[in-house]
């Protein structure tokens, strides 16, 4: 098994290894089957924290190994936590309303019940109709299945549109850009269908799992994110290794060459957009129910670009780095904006970390763009010795913006 | 008293009669002639005594039935009515107890009140509080007052006047105001006023004249007209209101169209809800009261013997309820072939509210004339709003296309740009109180500090990155978040404002439709300036002929002695200062904000991309494009700027896929690739 998947990547093996240590700890320390040391609302931020980091193996797969900068998949993220919140908010308000109307004498009827649920929930915005597309919002499998087809198909879509006219660099990130601003905007409308910028709220609760308590829910949310996460990072271990990684990293390096060697780019770019678009609707179905609201903000242009900016701190190029990447930043920022960090003072002025953290987050960030393009990641490499070339400044070669593997070998 | 006021009466006649017969009759009571002041009121004066003839009316005081009496004062022709009647209308006309004389009154020192003749308007004496009684006419009199008064302010020696009389009279019209304004235009001397009157003459024509042909000849005269007083006084005549009848429509009605029940614009529910509402149907019972009534009906957990847990489908509770009605214990309600009975057996339509037919054919035809002009205005008006939102666009665009064009750097930090732009207008505001004065420090100022920015962040970052162009996007935003997350820490959440200066209030009105305000026009005025700067930088300059170079080879023209770097940084603190100055054009109708930049930043990439990369006429037609894209889908759906944008955007989405490199594409080398 020379040439086995762990084989040629042993960080896969470190990472499982380290995952699982990390779930085991926060079970046994987490409230809802351990001791209790940690609280259910942390427990919470740690699964969440899982599932930014499997969209942050997405981001890292399109972005640092095929080298499309998309600053569109925080929308596929959201698109996957729309779904899931469309059952899991029908399928509540059912149970809700099937219990107050059973306080009736006479039994309602299933279009009396079926009003009950479109007043409650679309309430909010004026209306009591359901929109054509909550059609299949009251099966779980069918809307499961919406979560990995919407982001899906979207991305099929836009990446044939965009791929095909070969947009590429700059413009395709304007372009990805172009198409959050568009979804976010018209999920904000109130006749979007999807509650407008109410969005859909009161995911936490599981219908069917009334009884069960937060703390235990959230403790299954965790596994749940944690398994989804070692799976996408085998998925994307499993993809860019192999025959398959080579083109898609010979595409970000030099994508014309790559189309003279005879490989059809369009279909390895449009495979790779489609696929990290699902693991990013996938993480988002998992991430809302963890929060408990989704609204459109969320698919603000803006948080696609932060998805960008962990990466890149993470490290590009690099799976484990992108986890890292996300899961530090992500903290960090929790830590900083929850306003638990003490206030420093200086004498004349007092900085107030709430206030400062962005601008601190900005400037780092320039900072490890400037001088540590590798990111945390990086760092792993000084521990086994592998250096960057000196270049002194020198051309990078046709595309300027990568890193040839065998410079990164050496 | 009745024989009294009779024998006063006839005494006040006889005096009329004496004094009509006296040549001038108001110049012979207004002279100084002592002894009869002297002697007390005169009671002989005409204006007396037509007050005194409608005596009883006026102290009756009653809206219905002191018409009489207003339409005396006002066609006496006497110069004193005016007067009379606006004293009357402000409370300030006297009765005393004593002979029933009117009189003006003031208050005179020791608490009585001097009494002032109503012809002469001298004072005739004094009276005690209690001597006299205070004529407090109710709003309604008033207001008919207000009505009589009016053709003599029509008539008014003073233009102003007889231009307010002109605006109260088209605030509210009343029948009463056509005959005066009829009066009153042929003695009018001003031309202007004169126009007015005539046109107003007609459209309370329109609405008053018993005639129909003047009617019809007045509205035919204002086909085409844009005035929004003509609308307003054409739909009153085209409005409808929905009818029922059973059998055809009756005799005599004014119908505007049929209506079939079932139809888009009478759906039957709607059709049914009319028959109820005119009495020619049974009302059929709701859903939720059919349901109460079947709870108000349980017998043993049965409804009139169906079991309540058949109970939950709309046929079981339809059947239950039939029962339960034909035991009596329900009003019957209606039923599916019943109401469809009631619908054949009725028509309905659209009755025009006013009755003659020819007069709404003719206020229809009119109103399709100027809903026609209207429309064509409105492209106009569309157009120019279009321009203006085009000429925003170019300018946050511009310093983006230098920089992002010319250079090949994304600058996400450009919507900053113009936030710094926009603050330094503030501040510099906070520091010079007047307007003109602190916009005029504020351009170049705004200019100098982000070209400041821009030279410093390009030293810094940028020139670090230039083989790198995703990196640079990448450190380019992070340099936005962090200044705008500064901007909230230095000036607050909320909102600042950039006030314009007075002279740029206002707006152009070239008719009722169309308008644009002064703001926009400088605006569009300083887009233009900027792009005819541009193309004189770049074409007449020594900084813009290496500024080419550089941007089609830097090393040629390195070798031929240009600093690249030092070309860099001029195009880079170039671009940025645009972008302050933009910053301060766009604070200045926007409200400022530390997301000021953000909302711009999109449509500003938008218009390069569209536009075409590294070409500035590429970006003015990528701004026009999107400006009039964005103002057309708004017009198509008003309502909702947000869907606008959702599809502007995406129709550049798919405007990409037919020209991927803009409209205008650089060819050859220059591409780049």
């Amino acid at each position: 098994m020379k040439d086995s998947l762990f084989a040629r990547n042993p960080s896969v093996l470190i990472f499982l290894g380290l995952l699982a240590a990390f779930v085991a700890a926060v079970t046994v320390l987490g409230e809802g089957v351990g001791m209790g040391l940690i609280s259910t609302s942390f427990v919470k931020t740690l699964g969440k924290t899982l599932c930014l980091c499997l969209i942050a193996i997405a981001m890292d797969l399109v972005w640092g190994y095929t080298g499309i900068l998309s600053l569109g998949h925080f929308a596929f993220f959201g698109l996957g936590g729309y779904m899931i919140g469309m059952w899991l908010m029908y399928a509540r308000t059912e149970t809700i309303v099937a219990a107050s109307l059973a306080q009736a004498e006479i039994p309602p009827t299933p279009q009396e019940i079926r009003d009950a649920i479109g007043t409650q929930i679309f309430g909010v915005v004026g209306g009591s109709d359901f929109p054509a597309i909550w059609a299949f919002a009251h099966s779980l499998p069918l809307q499961l299945a919406l979560v990995v087809l919407v982001p899906g198909l979207l991305a099929l879509v836009f990446g044939w549109l965009a791929f095909r006219s070969r947009v590429t660099g700059v413009y395709l990130s304007i372009l990805t850009q172009a198409m959050t601003l568009a979804l976010s905007l018209y999920l904000f409308q109130n006749d979007s269908g999807l509650r407008g910028n109410n969005g859909l709220s009161g995911l936490q609760n599981i219908p069917g799992a009334a009884d069960v308590p937060q703390s235990l829910l959230s403790i299954w949310f965790f596994w749940g994110s944690a398994a989804a996460l070692a799976l996408g990072y085998v998925i994307a271990a499993f993809v860019v290794s192999g025959k398959f990684g080579s083109v898609i990293r010979g595409i970000r390096d030099d994508e014309a060459r790559v189309r003279f060697l005879g490989y059809s780019v369009e279909s390895y770019k449009l495979f790779v957009f489609t696929l990290t678009a699902v693991i990013a609707g996938i993480a988002g179905a998992l991430y809302y129910p963890q929060a408990g609201i989704i609204n459109p903000a969320e698919m603000a242009p803006i948080a696609s670009i932060y998805l960008a900016v962990w990466v890149a701190i993470g490290g590009r190029g690099r799976l484990y780095g992108a986890v890292i990447g996300a899961g530090v930043v992500s903290l960090l920022s929790t830590w900083f904006t929850g306003g638990q960090v003490p206030d420093l003072p200086l004498g004349i002025y007092t900085i107030k970390w709430v206030d400062w953290w962005q601008v601190l987050l900005g400037l780092g960030f320039v900072l490890v763009t400037l001088f540590a393009p590798k990111g945390i990641g990086g760092l792993f490499d000084l521990v086994s010795g592998r250096r960057a070339p000196a270049r002194h400044g020198a051309d990078l070669g046709p595309d300027t913006g990568s890193f040839r593997e065998k410079e990164a070998e050496q | 008293m009745r024989l009294f006021s009779v024998f006063f009466a006839c005494l006040v006649v006889v005096s009329v009669v004496f004094a009509a017969l006296d040549a001038g009759p108001a110049l012979a009571q207004s002279g100084p002639v002592g002894a009869e002041v002297e002697s007390g009121p005169d009671q002989t004066s005409p204006i007396q005594s037509i007050l005194q003839e409608n005596r009883e009316l006026i102290e009756k005081s009653s809206r219905r039935t002191i018409g009489p009496a207003i339409a005396a004062l006002r066609d006496s022709g006497l110069p004193a009515a005016q007067s009379v009647l606006e004293k009357w209308q402000d409370k300030a006309l006297y009765q005393r107890k004593s002979d029933g004389l009117f009189f003006f009154a003031e208050p005179a020192d020791g608490g009585t009140l001097r009494l002032i003749d109503i012809a002469t308007g001298e004072a005739t004496g004094e009276a005690a509080r209690d001597e006299v009684d205070q004529l407090k006419p109710n709003s309604g009199i008033r207001g008919l007052i207000g009505a009589a008064l009016v053709q003599f302010q029509l008539s008014d020696p003073d233009p102003a006047r007889r231009a307010a009389a002109l605006d109260a009279i088209g605030r509210d019209a009343e029948p009463d105001h056509l005959q005066a304004l009829r009066g009153a235009i042929a003695s009018e001397t001003d031309p202007g006023l004169k126009a007015r009157k005539a046109r107003l003459e007609r459209l309370l024509t329109i609405a008053y004249d018993p005639d129909p042909a003047a009617r019809i000849a007045a509205i035919d005269s204002f086909a085409g007209d844009l005035g929004v007083d003509v609308r307003a006084a054409l739909n009153p005549l085209v409005a409808t209101t929905r009818a029922v009848a059973p059998g055809t429509p009756p005799e005599g009605e004014n119908v505007a169209r049929r209506l079939t029940p079932g139809s888009d614009a009478l759906p039957e529910a709607e059709a049914y809800r009319l028959l109820v509402a005119a009495g020619l149907a049974r009302p059929r019972i709701s859903p939720a009261d059919k349901r109460n009534a079947l709870a108000a009906h349980i017998e043993n957990g049965t409804v009139a013997g169906i079991p309540l847990e058949d109970l939950n489908s709309d046929e079981a509770r339809d059947r239950a309820y039939a029962a339960l009605a034909a035991r009596g214990l329900v009003p019957p309600t209606a039923t599916a072939q019943g109401v469809q009975a009631a619908l054949d057996a009725h028509s309905f339509y659209d009755r025009y509210a006013e009755p003659d037919p020819a007069v709404t054919a003719a206020a229809e035809d009119a109103l399709d004339a100027i809903a026609f002009k209207v429309g064509l205005n409105q492209v106009a008006d569309l157009s120019l709003d279009a321009l203006s939102l085009a000429s925003i666009y170019f300018l946050a665009a511009i310093g983006l296309a230098i920089t992002f064009g010319v250079m090949g750097v994304i600058n996400m930090a450009h919507g900053e740009f113009i936030m710094m732009g926009a603050y330094t207008g503030y501040v510099v505001q906070q520091i010079v109180p007047n307007y003109t004065v602190s916009i005029l420090i504020a351009l170049p100022l705004a200019f100098a500090v982000t070209f400041a920015a821009g030279v410093a962040m390009e030293r810094l970052v940028i020139r670090w990155l230039y083989n790198r162009p995703l990196e640079t996007l990448l450190a380019t935003f992070g340099i936005s978040i962090a200044l705008q997350q500064l901007a909230k820490n230095i000036f607050g959440t909320q909102a600042r404002p950039l006030t314009s200066p007075s002279w740029l209030d206002g707006a152009l009105q070239l008719n009722d439709v169309v308008s644009i305000s002064y703001i926009r026009i400088a605006i569009f005025v300083l887009a233009l300036l900027f792009l005819a700067l541009f193309v004189f930088i770049m074409r007449r300059t020594r900084l813009g002929l290496e500024v080419r170079a550089v941007t089609q080879n830097p090393r040629m023209a390195a070798s031929m002695g240009i600093n690249p770097d030092r070309i860099n940084m001029l195009t880079f603190g170039l671009g940025s200062g645009i972008a302050g100055v933009a910053g301060v054009a766009i604070g200045l109708y926007a409200k400022v904000t530390s997301e000021l930049g953000q909302d711009y930043i999109v449509q500003s990439f938008m218009t390069v991309v569209v536009g075409g990369v590294g070409n500035i006429w590429g970006t003015l037609l990528g701004a026009t494009l999107i400006g009039f894209l964005q103002k057309g889908i708004e017009w198509l759906n008003p309502s909702n700027t947000l869907a606008a944008q959702t599809y502007m955007i995406l129709f550049i989405i798919l405007f990409i896929q037919v020209r991927p490199r803009g409209i205008i594409a650089l060819r050859g080398r220059a591409a780049g690739d």
